[in-house]
């Protein structure tokens, strides 16, 4: 498992509440996501059967259940009422899912929106519609910007990374209208509409964005934006808990709209740590049962009344935001999260057919690299190096080598 | 009667022959004990290196699984990617100025340690603490305590000094991590190496001969001619060994490049290059062909600098 909060949670409920009424022990290995990552990787590809579940994302379900290193939990999940299946967000069984068949069951999930600060709002006069477009973003940055002493229009991720700037630029570039790669694995990113994109998100960033933006990731954001430095921020659903949270100076004065628009619907991502069972495991069924137990309401019901209720592990079950006592804690973001993962399209991101499912990133092994680069080249133009043109020329090449071995 | 004399030249062969022998044997007596420790050293050190030689023949990719064999493309690869010239390059700015800025620093702060003053104890143990930190706690403290643009210490300063001529002057931001990545790299590593140096050049400093400065201070030399023409000749190996240790582990930096300026092409060398071979590409053969290029160029700068630079050697050499 990854060492997140909500998995040393799981860990420390299991014994108690799974173990005494099943009879399963379950042996957990935690460790940081990279170590983890790369453990998970060696450990599947020989399907060395040490392990029987592992935490895996929506970025390695696909590739790996391609590959024949996960089991298939289409039956589990039909066979065990008690889970409900049909209350996990459609977005999830699509980006979980190969070939009509269901591989991942997730344990939390996130879209992203936008953030922005009420109160500095409404002393500039300013307004944000719940679906705002882009553009509507860019004018409302510059009106805000400065609006109190250190404080810039909106922080934008900056560090590079396929999972640090990759996410939040290729959303932007979706709903302009480009992308990574067309249907038929054509590059597309010296694409009019994607050069137009990154240009967009390059320029905001330099006009408006945070200080030091090619080394703000989404830590060094939610710092700048409890802080007061920035009056807006564009990223994961998931931030609203810290932003909430009771040490938070900003807790109570944040609205939360939609991820911004340009050409489509919605341009939220998807995201979710979910629970893969490798194919070689020979304890099937006792797996089952705990992924069953471990992605239920109940559960979550068990977190929040153990625990408390920002500790659940939200986004992935719709009942979740119909629960009194989640609604009330999570208050002014559950309305706005909700929609954002009901309307999340993996399969259908942005204007033009996609060869992979997954919204804020192509679903390619390959792209963990092809991701670092061009990221890295683009926060060298965000830090002030080359043009947009010059970094996207470069990443085309790059983009269409990986392109042709799929062809 | 004169057959039976032996020829004097025979003896003297037979017994050098002797004694030859003997001296073999007690050679291996001499060794012997040492052998498992040798041993041990070869397969701890040597066979983890045949076994990335080997390796870097073969297709292994962790994002094809399928695919494997022996190959050449990863040398190919190697030899046609510009990122390994660039981190190669960086490798040598960053070790270079590192080295010799820290040695500057370590000098200074020795000649001024090798005074007696009260609490020198104390102040000495300070100096030494950077080098005692955990590299990548020390890295992360200066990304986010020194350099960080709105928060760090640099811009809080900035602020404060702003402060000072207008009491209402809005807080000061400085951008050095991203407009002078490698020099906040360099600025770390001089901080962590600087006492490095020191210790080494401290100790060279107090076994300086007392007769012979007593003699120069008769002799009415000025404290900078003692310095030139005593101190400097007497503490050229320490500078050298301590310039050698300080290379050899600043080659193989990686926490710093890794924790300061993450994917970043202007300062990633060829520690950091291979890691990323190894996590974003997964792609175990052509890391292992890198690192097998990097050690070769390693062993031949490494020989021709030592070679033409140290002392060290060639007094091992007259001996």
């Amino acid at each position: 498992m990854v060492a997140n909060p909500q998995m040393t949670d799981l860990q420390k409920l299991t014994e108690a509440n799974f173990t005494a009424k099943t009879g399963i022990k379950v042996n957990y290995t935690v460790l940081p996501e990279n170590d983890m990552r790369a453990k998970a990787d060696i450990e599947f590809k020989n399907q060395a059967g040490q392990y029987d579940v592992a935490t895996l994302s929506n970025f390695e379900i696909p590739i790996w259940s391609k590959n024949g290193w996960l089991a298939d939990l289409t039956d589990y999940s039909k066979n065990d009422t008690a889970f409900n299946q049909s209350d996990i967000f459609p977005a999830f069984n699509q980006s979980l899912s190969n070939d009509g068949k269901l591989y991942g069951e997730p344990f939390y999930g996130e879209s992203s929106f936008l953030m922005y600060r009420k109160d500095v709002f409404a002393d500039k006069g300013v307004k944000l519609s719940d679906n705002p477009t882009w553009d509507e973003v860019a004018a409302a940055a510059a009106k805000v910007d400065g609006a109190q002493s250190g404080m810039k229009g909106i922080c934008l991720r900056g560090l590079p990374g396929w999972g640090q700037l990759g996410g939040p630029l290729t959303t932007v570039i979706n709903t302009f209208g480009g992308a990574w790669f067309d249907k038929d694995w054509n590059a597309l990113l010296t694409d009019p509409k994607t050069v137009a994109a990154v240009n967009f998100y390059v320029k905001l960033l330099k006009e408006h964005g945070q200080v030091s933006p090619s080394q703000a990731g989404f830590t060094e954001c939610l710092n700048d934006f409890v802080q007061s430095k920035v009056a807006m921020w564009y990223d994961a659903t998931s931030a609203a808990g810290s932003v909430e949270s009771a040490d938070s100076p900003v807790a109570g004065k944040v609205g939360y709209v939609q991820a911004p628009v340009k050409e489509t619907k919605s341009s939220g991502w998807l995201y979710t740590w979910s629970w893969g069972m490798e194919q070689a495991s020979k304890n099937k069924d006792a797996a089952w049962q705990f992924i069953s137990w471990a992605s239920s309401a109940q559960y979550e019901q068990l977190v929040g009344e153990d625990l408390g209720w920002p500790r659940v592990p939200s986004g992935k079950r719709i009942s979740t935001y119909s629960n009194p006592d989640y609604v009330k804690a999570a208050g002014a973001f559950s309305g706005p999260t909700l929609t954002a993962l009901q309307n999340a399209d993996p399969a259908n991101p942005g204007v033009q057919a996609r060869p992979t499912v997954g919204i804020q990133f192509v679903d390619i092994p390959e792209f963990t690299a092809l991701g670092d680069d061009v990221t890295a080249s683009l926060a060298q133009v965000i830090a002030g190096n080359g043009t947009v043109e010059q970094a996207l020329a470069a990443a085309q090449k790059k983009a269409q080598d990986v392109g042709d071995e799929y062809k | 009667m004169t057959t039976t004399l032996q020829r004097p030249a025979e003896t003297s062969k037979k017994v050098a022959a002797e004694v030859n022998r003997r001296a073999k044997r007690e050679g291996w007596v001499r060794r012997a004990p040492l052998l498992p420790g040798l041993l041990f050293t070869v397969i701890v050190t040597q066979l983890p290196f045949i076994v990335t030689i080997l390796l870097s023949f073969r297709r292994w990719d962790g994002d094809r699984p399928r695919i494997s064999g022996w190959t050449l493309r990863n040398y190919e690869q190697v030899f046609k990617d510009e990122a390994i010239l660039s981190a190669l390059w960086h490798t040598v700015v960053l070790t270079v100025s590192v080295v010799l800025i820290s040695l500057v620093f370590g000098l200074c702060i020795a000649l001024l340690l090798n005074r007696k003053f009260r609490g020198r104890g104390a102040v000495r143990t300070m100096m030494i603490a950077p080098f005692l930190i955990v590299p990548v706690a020390a890295a992360t403290f200066f990304r986010y305590g020194v350099f960080d643009a709105s928060n760090g210490l640099l811009a809080g300063i900035l602020t404060s000094v702003k402060r000072l001529f207008n009491p209402d002057a809005a807080a000061a931001t400085i951008s050095i991590a991203s407009s002078h990545p490698m020099l906040t790299v360099i600025i770390t590593l001089v901080w962590q190496w600087t006492p490095f140096m020191t210790l080494i050049l401290l100790a060279g400093l107090q076994s300086r001969p007392g007769d012979i400065l007593e003699a120069a201070a008769v002799d009415g030399a000025t404290p900078w001619q003692v310095f030139r023409n005593l101190t400097l000749p007497h503490m050229q190996q320490y500078l050298e060994l301590a310039g050698l240790l300080g290379a050899i582990y600043i080659i193989q930096n990686f926490d710093a490049v890794f924790t300061l300026t993450p994917l970043n092409p202007q300062t990633q060398n060829l520690p950091y290059l291979i890691f990323r071979t190894i996590q974003a590409d997964s792609d175990y053969g052509l890391a292992s062909a890198q690192g097998v290029v990097v050690v070769v160029l390693t062993i031949i700068v490494a020989t021709f600098a030592l070679r033409t630079v140290s002392s060290l050697f060639k007094e091992e050499n007259a001996r």
